[in-house]
């Protein structure tokens, strides 16, 4: 294999979004972009500020407000024989589209004996941190990744952010996109490829006493951790998950059995979260190499509140992490 | 393709085969049902065949359909053999067993199935039919739903769209008065379905779903207008099941007599007695398409018996597509860290 140095490029989250949204229109003629004030407005976000003006309303195309039947009609394109990338403005009013999205994108593969797919990509911002309480905060890619039959993409880095979309499209099945508020303005690197397959988790971080496990709008604090950790001589591995289902497993495991201990850090709430379960896969495949008990830093049980101080006292914050790695490492020294 | 009525002899004999294939085999598939031959729901069209037999269609459109679909699968095309097996659940039904009688599917025939979630299938069919126009097909959506699934925000949000982006879709509501027991007076503030979408903006009428004549002729001119126009068209068929509402139903909510009162102008009678009188059938005509059809439903079940069952081991199968052809990654090109 020819080893080539990747030039990058400097960008923020939401333009590296839209440099893929781009790229999807103009590599497949079937893709289009919809959603609520997608076109226009330019995104609740700002994501496809601009797109509308370069593609036209045909290829962006602004929707009413019925996520149920907007999201279904893109499902229902892409049975068609279209490619659509359908924007839900965040994660919250997902739920109103959570019919077609379980009932249909998710099922219609598997009922008819594998004759139809669903190659419809849906796009959502997720996740809390601008004080805009317990309605519009919430991370619930949980919710999407226990479902059979779809795939869900956390980007948590600004080369995933470009490139997971595009590799997204790709798929013959339905794929969601969690991006998380709190990354849009950061400027990061962005290459001229891929990561990874978008299916495969990725060690940010080589490491050997802890495995920190995470993705999304909670990566870039498990980083900010594991340098912290790093002057107090615990060296931690970071797994970023970058899929949520089907889940890396391969990838976990191997890191855990190389540090013998793990950490997940996950924006949901604690109770029946994603951590949950990569907690129950480390305790069933890899039990016997643990030095301790799995940790789990998540969301506190309650709405995401509005004022600033309690809405930070409720995510997982980068001070808790290194607690909570400080102790694990300490606990069997 | 019909775009004109046709009314000779031939073409309404067809039509009333067409009504008997179904209504005979649904009363074999409940008796398999008492057998526990199928199980699961079971919904029978008995009754309201008029709608579902299609003839104004092209083979190219798109259908949706929703759990109570035996009919539509039959009249599009699929084999009776295939649905029956599906019934079964074996693999050699339609949807591979792995639907059963409220998800047949098939690919070829552009039966996009077989949907139980009651207004579920009314965006996929709008959205079918943005595809169809945006890839400059001839064919349209066909989206057959019942008035329960007027009560539901999708069926609005779907009206809206449609009517707003201007799709080739024609609506087809089965108004049979009743959603499981809950009559249209008691679930809808204004029971004109037709009137509802109308307000839409799309041509919308209400029609005599016992009469497939009648249907026929709307639905012909439905399509037309769908065609030309790719603009949407409701069609409310008035029409009526005479079984229970699925094989768990002890019809509590509704009088025999006003079965009964139904069941006199039923779509399968109404057409044989007018060829009957107008001398376009005689007893021999009709025991032989019965006996034809008769022997079909054999040859279905004797198929649906030599099915086999899907091997344990493929139980997760078909919930992902195949594995696609990786593209090049920046580990691949040896740049990541
Ligand atoms: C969203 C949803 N709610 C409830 C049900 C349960 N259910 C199945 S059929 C039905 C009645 C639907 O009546 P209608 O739309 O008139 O169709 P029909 O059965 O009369 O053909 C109900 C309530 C369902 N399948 N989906
Ligand atoms: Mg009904």
């Amino acid at each position: 294999m020819k080893v080539q140095t990747n030039s990058s490029e400097k960008m923020t989250y939401r333009e590296a979004l839209r440099a893929g949204i781009e790229q999807c229109l103009n590599d497949d003629e079937r893709t289009f972009l919809m959603g609520e004030d997608v076109g226009r407005y330019g995104g609740c976000y700002g994501v496809s500020k601009g797109l509308f003006e370069h593609y036209g309303a045909e290829r962006i195309i602004d929707t009413p407000l019925c996520e149920s039947g907007f999201v279904g009609v893109g499902i229902g394109a892409a049975l068609g024989g279209m490619r659509p990338i359908v924007e839900v403005m965040t994660v919250n009013f997902s739920l109103l589209a959570m019919d077609q999205i379980v009932n249909s994108a998710a099922t219609l593969r598997h009922m008819s004996g594998g004759q139809l797919n669903v190659p419809v990509v849906i796009r959502m911002a997720c996740g809390a941190g601008l004080q805009l309480a317990a309605q519009h905060s919430h991370s619930w890619e949980n919710l999407y990744a226990h479902i059979p039959g779809l795939k869900v993409l956390s980007p948590a880095t600004h080369n995933d952010a470009r490139y997971m979309l595009s590799q997204a499209i790709q798929d013959p099945d339905p794929v969601l996109i969690f991006e998380h508020v709190m990354l849009l303005n950061n400027q990061g690197e962005v290459f001229n490829a891929p990561d990874a397959d978008m299916e495969k988790a990725v060690v940010r971080k080589q490491g050997t006493d802890i495995t920190l496990i995470t993705y999304g709008g909670s990566l870039p604090k498990v980083l900010m951790a594991a340098c912290a950790l790093e002057a107090l001589n615990i060296n931690v591995e970071v797994v970023d998950l970058r899929c949520l289902r089907p889940l890396d497993n391969h990838t976990i495991l191997a890191s855990v059995k190389k540090t013998h201990r793990a950490i997940i850090i996950d924006e949901g709430w604690k109770t029946g979260s994603l951590a949950g379960e990569i907690s129950a896969i480390i305790m069933e495949q890899a039990f016997w190499y643990l030095d301790a008990p799995v940790q789990r830093v998540c969301t506190q049980e309650v709405p995401i509140p509005y004022p600033s101080h309690l809405e930070q006292a409720a995510l997982p914050q980068v001070e808790q992490i290194i607690r909570c790695a400080t102790i694990l490492f300490a606990g069997e020294q | 393709m019909n775009d004109k009525l046709h009314l000779d002899k031939a073409h309404l004999l067809e039509q009333l085969k067409q009504m008997l294939r179904i209504r005979l085999f649904e009363e074999k598939c409940a008796e398999l049902y008492a057998q526990e031959k199928i199980r699961g729901f079971l919904h029978l069209y008995i009754g309201e065949e008029a709608v579902g037999v299609m003839a104004a269609l092209s083979p190219e459109d798109n259908i949706v359909a929703t759990y109570r679909e035996h009919g539509h699968a039959l009249a599009r095309g699929l084999s009776m053999q295939s649905v029956m097996a599906e019934m079964y659940g074996r693999t050699n039904g339609c949807s591979k067993g792995r639907g059963g009688s409220m998800h047949l599917f098939d690919k070829k025939q552009h039966f996009y199935g077989g949907n139980a979630i009651v207004g579920g299938g009314l965006p996929l069919a709008t959205g079918l039919a943005m595809a169809n126009k945006q890839l400059k097909k001839s064919a349209i959506a066909v989206c057959f739903f019942g008035e329960g699934a007027v009560a539901e925000g999708e069926f609005h949000e779907v009206m809206n769209l449609a009517v707003l982006w201007q799709l080739p879709i024609l609506f087809i509501c089965e108004n049979n008065g009743y959603a499981m027991g809950t009559a249209l007076a008691l679930s809808e503030s204004e029971t004109n379905i037709a009137k509802k979408a109308h307000s839409y903006g799309m041509p919308a009428w209400q029609v005599d779903g016992m009469n497939v004549v009648n249907v026929e002729a709307a639905t012909t001119k439905a399509v037309q207008y769908v065609r030309s126009h790719q603009q949407p068209y409701f069609l409310e068929c008035q029409t009526y099941r005479f079984r229970g509402h699925s094989s768990f139903d002890g019809q509590l909510y509704r009088d025999k007599a006003e079965i009964e009162q139904w069941k006199k102008h039923g779509p399968v009678k109404q057409l044989k007695h007018w060829l009957i009188q107008n001398h376009q059938l005689s007893d021999n005509d009709f025991n032989r398409i019965e006996s034809q059809i008769k022997q079909e439903i054999i040859e279905a079940i004797n198929f649906a018996e030599q099915g086999q069952w899907e091997p344990v081991e493929d139980l997760c199968k078909d919930v992902y597509s195949p594995a696609t052809p990786k593209i090049n990654t920046k580990a691949e090109q040896g740049g990541l860290a």
